[in-house]
Order: structure tokens, then sequence, then C-alpha cells
């Protein structure tokens, strides 16, 4: 399936390779390069290239590219899936999936991309067994690694990898038993020129954090389950259970892991907790125009609205701007165009508003269409949908967790149409 | 080693060398630039040094740094000898860092990599099962042609060993081999045949990836695992999840009927089947229809339905292409919601799931018409992935949505990116081709767009009137005028090529200005792209037809002026336009249709959907997004015609058979009957429906086998066999009037056809009697006497059951009756699958209740012990 790997940054430079069957030359990354430079934006660059002996299959993921090599036919997904996964194993083990992070663990990159793949062929890439078989690493470990010469690999078997259980390991120990979840969801909306919604839906994630000693067997009941129109489970989840009683019970694995994702049904109108007026002009044959945004709160069910920015595309015409903002700050890049305007709270007393002029490059045509807004906010302590866990219970283990449920509510792809 | 590599690697390695350095030390200030490349040379000794020397913790930092070169693609082989002396290395990270080195580099030093393989045959040996999994690893992964007997003995023998993590890793070692020695196909596939029928979950995905990439062709091999492998999917891991259901989708389409005949009145019936709970009042909707779909085939559709809910985006697309290539046209529906959940991924999963439902939406716009919403475009989508968001939009455009779509076109017209925005005018120029309706409104819209200020914008929308003034020949005078005036101003060559094409074909229509475009043309002719000369002589050509009168001299000019073009095919076209119309004493026959040869009428272009070819591809494969085919794509089969063989498939289900006589325990033992996936203390009643169904298909598998045992037989019997089926008939019409009793004279039935058939040893594959025929033809098997007890036994136990069953059971016979009458006077042993279908169906509701009785227990007690299990 998957013959080697190439991870390439920004300047194309190729800084790491990793050859599962026979060595595949770098020139096969050519091609892909070829077709970076035709996209001209990173984001537009084909995930899938055909080129003579070879198919180059890529991911673009915090400026890095992963390009995979394959020869035969192989569902696409399934190698692009797999690459994300290898991405998000190293953010896990470095904290952060950089050409530095990479360069510096070499090693464990190395050992890492041994375990998860053999012959092309996934083989471990549960977060909790690689864990165990090559430990992630730490200040305080590459101290006593140095001295006593002892090894990060772990030399047995992960047990988790034999049992039922193979997304948790074995032989957890806590003395602060915790269990948390984030019930996080997102509004992607697109609102229209007059105000009214085009298109509005609520997603969202439950995201657990689980110190739990031994093996807990939790079940976690909602008060509303029929709100979750269309869900997708981790793998640790019983979906028998949840067809029929609509729980979600299941082992955990330890840490950090995504739980759920879902959409709420459609059928209920999604509540928009902010308005925004504008009004942006450009004038026919002069090199100014207007510009003017106000933000005000919406529907936002008596809680602050908080950590509000406005992003803003500009056309190309547009060389600079100056503007005042009645609140938080404001900053245009005349390069990328890019207008990012740092909100903060909303108080209803005082609305905040950006107003100001914005220069035109001279003699060039009015920009025909207005720039849309994407906004960014977060609301704490509330889950948009309504959604309310109601009990979390453990079974198979006798001590007492600590239990804790957070609700936030952001803004997922939330675009207002000027 | 060759002084080649050792010179490239002196030349190459600086900069990364004190990198290196930096990196293992993480305390050397960057070496001077100075004498760098003198030093290193000495690096490498300084690696061979401390690679000998005694001190572990010296060792592992040389391969921590040669594991770096290697990383970044450098050449390390010219340190081969020294690193293969620490293969024994009791340091398993040492160990570890050897074998990365080992794998990389012992295909360019084979004679030296041999030294090496005594260690890894030792350490197959080892107790345990991780050292034994890595040395199996690493030896195959050693691509020297020389040691391909001793991994052929290896993969046998640990495809035998205890653990299943080992048993796994040879199934990888399969493929290794393979690809280093084809010529072991044959003794490898029995490797295959063993690991296939293993029952680890762990070593299922594994196994069935080698089983396609050695021997996709050998679906012989999949029959007797069919059954386990779709139990057993649900808890394998993803990626084995996803090789298997494409596997299984392969198999699906060679061994079943197609199901998309009679779909029509189906609909209700099976949505009722997603809703409801009561799996056995679906079992009755659908045999009310002719087609009774094989158990098998349901089976595999019902256990991938839970992984649409899969985290993992290949095995949801996995599934969906399932359901799309083998299921019900009515049940297609339930992947579309998942697939539009799949759109909130990241950007490149977004672009494959797009590009399939882009395909899918051709053939079937109705299942995503709901979430017709998903698809709208924001200002911040990469293209790619906005193009194709707008194919799907134009793909669901039908009467009702269209208005609402316009409105929405309107927007991304005005799109910043311009690309995307001319995509956009294609697609309305789509719309309006499709649906009559909006054709005007379409048309009137990009004629405003002409005045447009972007001259990208305003090209394509010239390029889509062509098309559709092309399609309505209707009078569009106006709107040609128009763009016959947009010439002076317009430089894209498609569009001016667009506009003069445009002008030539209806030059009748606008008189007045065609000649006097013509003139214009003249005058640049010179300074034109290539495809608008090309045009410039068509139009000369057509008006000189035409209008001889105003144009002969224009058109002449043009032609003097093609005539020495630098382009060889204007000169070309030149000549050949000039004998064909200008009449002189050589010319042809061909001049006097001049006219007919260039203004005829010319066909419409027809706006067709850039995915409409690629449905042939199977989706969700890489043949698919590429739209050719790759190398080692398995094209599916079409469905056969006649269904083979199903008896193939329940290997497990005759041993059943010869433990039938205790029928509780029977069961238990079977290893068929593990429900891996229900390895949950809830089983509900969906559940042990499910079991049962499964259970009942493996049984009427069973009478399909034993029919084909004894065809031979069964053909002089055929006409017994049809006044049999007469006998059914009279059956279920004394059922009908008095259902109360039917049990009663049904068995005694059975019991007198039971003497018949013994005697004859015909089995009695179409006899009316319900559940005998399958417990007679297990019991055939065994010695008649016992059989002959068992079946009394399970009478008078049927019979209890039976009274609370009659009115199902009338109520099927009913609807059996009608359709029943052509099958019979069919001869029987060809047409057999449908009758069949429909008495196993038969066979299915009376005995599978009996045993869901059984099983529900059953299941109840594994369930339980399976979640101890869990539970540690």
């Amino acid at each position: 399936m998957i013959h080697s790997l190439f991870l390439i940054n920004c300047s194309g430079d190729i800084f790491l390779e990793k050859h599962w069957k026979s060595v595949v030359s770098q020139s096969v990354c050519d091609y892909f390069f070829e077709a970076q430079e035709k996209a001209a934006d990173v984001e537009n660059v084909p995930p899938v290239i055909s080129t003579p002996h070879h198919y180059l299959i890529s991911i673009y993921r915090d400026k890095l590219f992963f390009v995979s090599v394959i020869q035969t036919e192989v569902p696409p997904l399934f190698v692009i899936e797999f690459l994300h996964r290898v991405a998000d194993t190293f953010q896990d083990y470095f904290g952060e999936c950089s050409e530095a992070a990479i360069k510096d663990n070499v090693v464990i990159v190395y050992e890492l991309l041994e375990e998860m793949l053999d012959n092309g062929f996934p083989l471990a890439t549960e977060s909790n067994i690689l864990k165990e078989l090559i430990k992630p690493p730490t200040i305080l470990r590459s101290v006593v690694n140095s001295i006593t010469g002892s090894s990060n690999v772990g030399d047995t078997l992960p047990t988790g990898q034999l049992s039922n259980i193979p997304w948790r390991r074995a032989g957890v120990k806590y003395t602060n038993n915790e269990a948390y979840f984030d019930v996080i969801e997102e509004i992607d909306a697109i609102i229209d020129k007059s105000g009214s919604t085009v298109f509005a839906e609520i997603q969202g994630v439950i995201d657990a954090c689980i110190k739990l000693s031994g093996m807990p067997d939790l079940s976690l009941s909602f008060m509303n389950p029929r709100l979750l129109d269309d869900v997708s489970f981790h793998p640790c989840i019983r979906f028998k259970r949840w067809e029929s009683e609509r729980v979600l019970s299941f082992i955990p694995p330890d840490g950090n892991f995504r739980l759920i994702s879902y959409r709420v049904s459609s059928q209920n109108l999604v509540a928009i907790p902010v308005y925004v007026k504008h009004s942006i002009s450009f004038k026919e044959n002069s090199s100014c125009g207007r510009f003017d945004i106000t933000i005000g709160p919406k529907q936002n069910m008596g809680k602050t609205i908080e950590g509000i920015t406005v992003t803003v595309h500009m056309p190309k015409v547009v060389l600079n701007m100056s503007l005042t903002p009645a609140q938080g700050s404001y900053t245009f890049d005349p390069v990328t165009k890019v207008l990012t305007w740092d909100v903060g709270k909303i108080t209803p007393q005082k609305l905040p508003s950006l107003k100001g002029l914005v220069n035109l490059q001279s003699g060039a045509p009015k920009p025909e269409e207005n720039p849309s807004l994407n906004i960014q906010f977060k609301i704490q302590q509330l889950a948009i949908s309504g959604l309310k866990v109601n009990r979390l219970d453990m079974y198979g283990e006798k001590y007492k967790p600590f239990k804790g449920v957070k609700y936030v509510t952001k803004a997922g792809k939330f675009q207002v149409r000027t | 080693m060759s002084s080649n590599s050792f010179v490239y690697n002196e030349q190459s390695g600086g900069g990364e060398a004190a990198e290196l350095g930096q990196e293992a030390t993480a305390t050397i200030s960057p070496a001077g630039a100075f004498g760098l490349f003198s030093s290193d040379l000495k690096k490498n000794e300084d690696l061979k040094q401390m690679l000998e020397s005694s001190k572990d913790s010296a060792k592992l930092d040389a391969m921590k740094r040669i594991v770096g070169m290697i990383a970044k693609g450098k050449n390390a082989s010219e340190l081969f000898p020294a690193v293969v002396k620490n293969v024994a290395s009791k340091n398993i990270e040492i160990k570890k860092l050897v074998y990365v080195y080992l794998v990389r580099y012992a295909e360019e030093q084979q004679d030296l990599a041999l030294l090496s393989i005594s260690t890894f045959q030792r350490a197959l040996k080892d107790p345990n099962q991780l050292i034994r999994a890595s040395a199996l690893r690493v030896l195959s992964s050693i691509r020297v042609p020389i040691i391909v007997p001793i991994m052929m003995l290896a993969i046998k023998e640990a495809s035998a060993d205890l653990s299943p993590y080992v048993r796994k890793n040879a199934a990888h070692a399969i493929q290794k081999l393979y690809s280093l020695d084809p010529e072991q196909k044959e003794m490898l596939i029995e490797v295959i045949e063993k690991l296939l029928r293993d029952k680890s979950t762990l070593v299922a995905g594994s196994v069935v990836m080698a089983f396609e990439e050695v021997c996709p062709d050998r679906i012989d091999l999949i029959h007797k695992n069919y059954r386990k492998l779709c139990n057993l999917l649900v808890d394998v891991e993803e990626w084995g999840q996803v090789v298997i259901i494409h596997m299984l989708t392969r198999y699906a389409r060679t061994q079943f009927v197609s199901p998309w005949k009679e779909d029509g009145g189906l609909e209700d019936n099976e949505k009722s089947f997603y809703e409801s709970d009561d799996e056995q009042k679906e079992k009755t909707d659908r045999r009310k229809k002719p087609y009774a779909m094989d158990p098998d085939h349901r089976l595999l559709i019902r256990n991938t339905k839970p992984l649409l809910q899969s985290r993992n985006a290949a095995v949801v697309m996995a599934v969906a292409q399932l359901y799309w290539h083998i299921s019900p046209k009515s049940e297609t529906g339930i992947i579309s919601k998942s697939l539009v959940r799949l759109l909130r991924s990241n950007r490149e999963v977004q672009y494959i799931v797009l590009q399939n439902i882009a395909t899918m939406s051709i053939q079937r716009k109705g299942i995503f018409e709901p979430y017709l919403k998903s698809f709208y475009v924001r200002s911040t989508d990469p293209t790619m992935i906005k193009t194709l968001k707008l194919e799907i939009l134009t793909n669901l455009a039908n009467e009702a949505n269209i208005s609402t779509l316009l409105r929405e076109f309107q927007t991304y017209v005005k799109s910043q990116d311009k690309q995307f925005a001319a995509a956009t005018i294609q697609t309305i120029g789509r719309c309006a081709a499709n649906i009559s309706e909006v054709a005007d409104t379409c048309l009137n819209g990009l004629v405003c767009l002409l005045s447009n200020r972007d001259e990208i914008v305003v090209a394509e929308s010239v390029v889509v009137i062509k098309k559709l003034l092309q399609m309505q020949p209707a009078q569009h005078g106006e709107i040609i005028k128009h763009m016959g005036k947009l010439l002076d101003s317009i430089t894209v060559p498609v569009a001016r090529a667009s506009i003069l094409w445009l002008i030539g074909e209806n030059c009748e229509r606008v008189p007045k200005i065609a000649p006097d475009v013509l003139r214009k043309m003249a005058k640049s002719f010179t300074s034109e792209d290539d495809l608008v000369k090309l045009q410039i002589l068509n139009l000369g050509a057509k008006l000189y037809l035409t209008n001889s009168k105003q144009t002969k001299l224009l058109t002449q000019y043009v032609l003097n002026l093609g005539k020495y073009d630098q382009n060889y095919d204007i000169r070309d076209r030149t000549r050949f336009i000039r004998q064909l119309i200008v009449p002189n004493e050589k010319s042809g026959a061909l001049s006097k249709y001049a006219k007919k040869i260039f203004l005829a009428q010319k066909p419409a272009p027809l706006l067709e959907s850039p995915f409409k070819d690629r449905e042939h591809f199977q989706l969700g494969t890489l043949s698919h997004t590429l739209n050719i085919k790759a190398s080692g794509y398995l094209e599916l089969s079409n469905w056969p015609e006649v269904a083979p063989d199903p008896s193939v498939r329940n290997v497990e289900v005759i041993e059943l058979a010869k433990e039938w006589t205790p029928a509780g325990k029977a069961k238990k033992e079977n290893p068929s009957k593990k429900f891996y996936s229900e390895s949950e203390e809830e089983e509900d009643s969906s559940d042990s429906g499910s079991d049962s169904e499964s259970e009942s298909g493996s049984e009427s598998g069973d009478d399909g086998a034993s029919s084909e045992d004894t065809s031979e037989d069964s053909e002089d019997s055929s006409n017994e066999q049809e006044s049999e089926n007469g006998s059914v008939a009279e059956d279920k019409a004394a059922t009908k009037r008095n259902p109360e009793t039917k049990g009663e004279s049904d068995s005694e039935d059975g019991e007198k056809k039971n003497k018949k058939s013994q005697t004859s040893d015909s089995s009695n594959v179409e006899s009316s009697s319900i559940e005998e025929s399958s417990s007679e033809s297990e019991s055939q098997s065994e010695n008649e006497s016992e059989s002959r007890k068992v079946t009394k036994e399970k009478e008078k136990k049927l019979k209890q059951d039976r009274i609370s069953l009659t009115k199902d059971v009338s109520l099927l016979d009913l609807d059996d009756f009608n359709p029943i009458s052509t099958p019979v006077a069919l001869p029987t042993p060809v047409l057999s699958p449908s009758l069949i279908a429909d008495l196993e169906g038969l066979n299915l509701s009376t005995s599978s209740s009996v045993i869901s009785e059984n099983m529900n227990r059953d299941d109840l007690f594994k369930g339980k012990k399976s979640t101890l299990l869990k539970d540690g």
C-alpha cells in the first residue's frame, strides 16, 4: 500500500524520508513540486497526483506536506486518513507537528513510523499502544536515559494489542482519578447581505480527558439525546447500547481523546448569537471607499460572547485601510490583504464597531463584490443546541472518580456575506 | 564499500553531520566551516569506533546518528559491516535501530546481510511473542532473494503460532515474500487459506490484505470464511475494515443476484426496517416479493451499517461504496448523511468525498437533495473544493430548487476567485440546458454578465451563451447583435472565436452586422489568435455562400491572408475553403454542396457533468479519483444472472448438522454462531433476530447443498416434485380456510413425504413441508433411524410453536400463493433460485422462531461471558 513517505516543508525541502518497501528516489517528488507550482496556493495542491510509475497522495498539515508514494490501487481516503493519523501522533508526542520538532526527534519519529506501518499496511495506530511501545520524550526521561543508558523503547508487547480493548493500555494508575468531558459545539453559518440566514448548522464534539485507574467501564447519558442527529464514535463505544438506549457506554482509552462528533438535526432552528451591521462601499472612479461594521449580540441566551475576531479578505485592489476601532485592535496586511479585527467581549451598552476609509489602487476598476466577513467567537458554559449531559456512571472499579463537564459554543465556519 | 558512495557522503555530509552532532549531544556549538570536509571522513570513522565500543550508550548514540542520516536520505551504506555486528545486541533499542538500518540497506549489501540471518532465525523461536514477531518482520523485509526458502519456512511456522500478533505479522510477510519472489505464489496461497480461517480480529484485516495482493481472483477461498468475516467486521481495527469491506463488495457482486430489479414498491417496507427494531416484521415484508435477498447478502449489508458511524473517513467511505454497489437502491439513502458529515473534515477528505458524491449525485440526486445547503460554497474554501461543490449543486438542481440555487449562484459569479466565477457561469449554462423552465432566465442573466468588467467572466459567458443558443434555435437576434458589438472590447480568444462562430451560423438572421463584423476582423486578421483566425475563415466562407454580393471581395482578401499564414492548419483550412466555395474550372462536384456543408444544422453540444464517465469505476478507489485505471485496480463484476450455489459458504453448518440432535447445545459449540460483534450484554430482540436469520440462512443453504448433490436424481423425480408443489398450493388453500389446524395436517403431510423421499433418495427441496425439509435433509447425512427420531422430536416441539405461529405462516402463504404459480410452470432444477429462495423464506420464519428462542438465551449467556472477559 503505502510505499514511501516524504516530509516536505514550505520552502520545498525534503527533510525526512521513510521507505517501507524498496527505496523510491526523492526525484519522485518533482511531480509534486510541479503540481504545487501550478496550484499557486498550498490549499489548492491536489491531494492525489498521478505520475508515470507512482501515485502521490499528500496532505497539508501545519505548514508541512506529508507526501506518500503509492504504487497500486488503494482507497485514497485510507492513505489520507492514515497520514493525518501520523500527524496527530507527532502532535501528541512532541506537542506540535512542526519541522523543528520532527528534526529534533528524528529517531523517535523513525521508530514510530516503523511501528505504525508494516509493508505499507497500518500496524499500530492507537496512541495508547504506541506510547507503550515507544515512550514519548520528556525532559526528565531524556536526562534519566542519558545517565542510565536505558531506552525509550518498551520491551514488552502492549497487552492492549492483543486484548479486546486495543485502545486502552493496561495497568493504568492514578492517585487522583478524574474524568472530564468538554462538549464543544460549533455553529456553521452563512448569513446573507440582508442579515437573513442562508444556511446554519450545529456541529459538536465531545472531547474527553480520562485519567482513571484500572479498567473503568463508563456510561454517559444525556438529558436530550434526541438532539443528536448524526453521530460518529470512537471505536471504544458500544454501538448496540447507543442504538437501543441512547447511552454512551465505553471503556475509555487513557488520556485525551475524542469520544464522539455529532451533528444536531437540521429541523431545529439554529440560534445565531451575533449580528453584524455592515456598510462597505467602494466609490467609482475614486481611490477610496468606506468601511463600517458593527457587531451586536443576538439570541445569546444571556451569556457573554467573547473572543470575537473578524477576518476579512479584502479585494486585491485595496492598498491600505485607515480605520478606528471603538473596541479592540485591528491589523491589515497589505500583502495578503487580510484585515483582522480582534474585538474581545461584547458589551451590550456600547457595541463594538470598526469604521474608516479604504485606500484603493488608483485607476483600477472598483471591486464588484464586497468581501465576506469571517467571524470567530466563543460562549462559555453554553451548548447552543441545548444538549445536556445527564450523568456519568462508572462500573468495574471501586474508587470514586472526580467528574466534570464543560460546555463551550464557538463559531465554526461562520461567514457573513456583504 | 564503493569509493563512490564514500565520496558522495563526504561532500554532502558536511552540513548535516554538524546538525547530527548537535542532535546527539545538544551542546556542541555549530562546527565552523573550516575543515568540515576533512573532519567528516573522521566522523564516519568515529561512528565505526562507537559501534565497536563496548558501551551500549556509545553504540546507541552512533545508531541514532545513523538513523538520522537515513531519515535525511543520506547514504550510510558504508557503515554496513560495523552496524550488522550489533544485530545481536542485548539492548532492545540498539537492536531496533539496527533493524531499521538493515531493512534500509540489506538490498544493496546482500552478502553482508546474510550475516544477520541466523540471529533472526534464533529470534523466531524466542518465547517472547514480540521478539518473534519483530524478527519475522525484519527477516521478511530484507529483500534478499537468496533467503526466500528461509522466509517461506518462517512464514509457515509463524502462521501456526499461538500468538495472533505473530500470525498478523505472518500475513504481512506473505505480501513481502510475494513481491520478492512471485514464484512462491502457490505455497503462499496455502498459507493465506490457512490464515483466512483464523478467528482472531487481529489477523483478519492483514490476511485479507494479503489475499487482495497475492490472489484476488481466488474468490473460492472466501466462501467458507464469508460469514465469519461479516461477523468479525465490527471488531476488526479500522484499517482492516476498509480492506475487508472492499473485498466483500467484490465478492458480493460475484455471488449474489442483483437486488436492483424490483425496487419500486419495496421502498416503504425497507424503510421500516431501519426504523423498527422488529426484524421479523421486516422479513415478512420482504418475502412478499418474488425476489428474496440471499440471507448472506443481507448479513453483509446489515453488519456494515454500524460502521457508517466510524470516526475513520476511509471506513465510512468504504461502507458507502458497499451500499452503493450492492444494496437495494431503496436502502442506499442512509449513506448520504454520513458522507455529508465527512465534509466537516480536512480539505483532503472533503476533496475525495465530494468527488464521490458528485458521481453519485448524477445517478441518484434524490439521496443528497435534503443536504443541498451543505454544498453551499464559502469564500474561504480552496478552489478545488469550490468547483466540486458547484458540480454537485448542478447535479442536484431541479425545478423545485433552481430558483434558490440561481440566487446562490449570483453570489458566486461575483466571487473574487475568477476561476470559480467562470465555473459558476458554466454551471448556470448547464442548469439552463437541463431545466427548460429557467432557460430564459439563465440566458438573460448571462447576457447581463456580458457587461461585466472582468474579462474572464465575459469570455466564459460568451462561450456558454453560444452553447445555449445553439441548443435553442429560436430567435435570439438581439443577443447575437449585442455579442457582435462585444468584439470590439473582448480579447479572450475563445470568446472571440465563439462570437464569430455564432454570427457565421446565424448570418441570415443578422444580415446587416455580419458583413461588417467580417470587415473589422479582416483588418485585424494578422494579429488574431489561431483559434480566432480559423473562425474568421469560417465566417468568411459562410457569408460568401449566403451574401456573396457584399462579401465576395472581403472573403477573398481574408483567404489570401490565410494562404500565407505561418500556421500550417490555417493555410490548410484556407486552401480547403477556397477549393470548396470559389467556383473555378477545376472545382469538383463538392462545391455544389458547399452551402449544405457549411450551413448544415449542427447538433447542439451536450452540456454534461465531467463526472459522467467515472461511473464505471468503483467508488472510493484511486482509479475513481484519478479517472484512469490505476495499476492493480480490480473491476467490480456485474451481478450474475443466476446466483452461484450459496451452499459453498456454509462449511461450519455441516458440522452443525452432524451435531444437530441436541439442538440447543450444538449451536453453542458451533464457532460460526459466535457473534463476535455482539459481545455486549445488551442483546436486544433485534440481535437475536439477526442471529436467527443468518442461522436459518445457513440452514436453507444446506438445503441448496443437498439439492445440488441430488440434482441428477431429482431430474427424473421432478414430476413428482411438481405434483408436490401442487399439493403445496392445496395445503395453502386449506390453511387459508382453517389456519388453526394447519400445523397438524401439514406435519402429517411432511411425515408421509419423509418416507417417500427416504426411499426415492431424492431430496425434497421443493417440498411443501416447511421445516421438515431442512431438518430432514440434514438428517439424511446421518443414519436414517436416528434421523427419524430427531424429526419426530422436533415435530413435537414445533407443534407447540406452530400454534402460536400459524397466523404468521398463513399470512405468508397467502402472499406467496400468487407468485408461486409462475415458477411452478417452469422446469424446476434450473429456475430454482427464486423458488428455493421462496421456500427458504418459508423455512426461515418458522424454524428461525424456534431457534431464536434458544438463541436468545444463548446470546445472553455469551454476551455476559464476553463482557466478563472484557472487564478482565
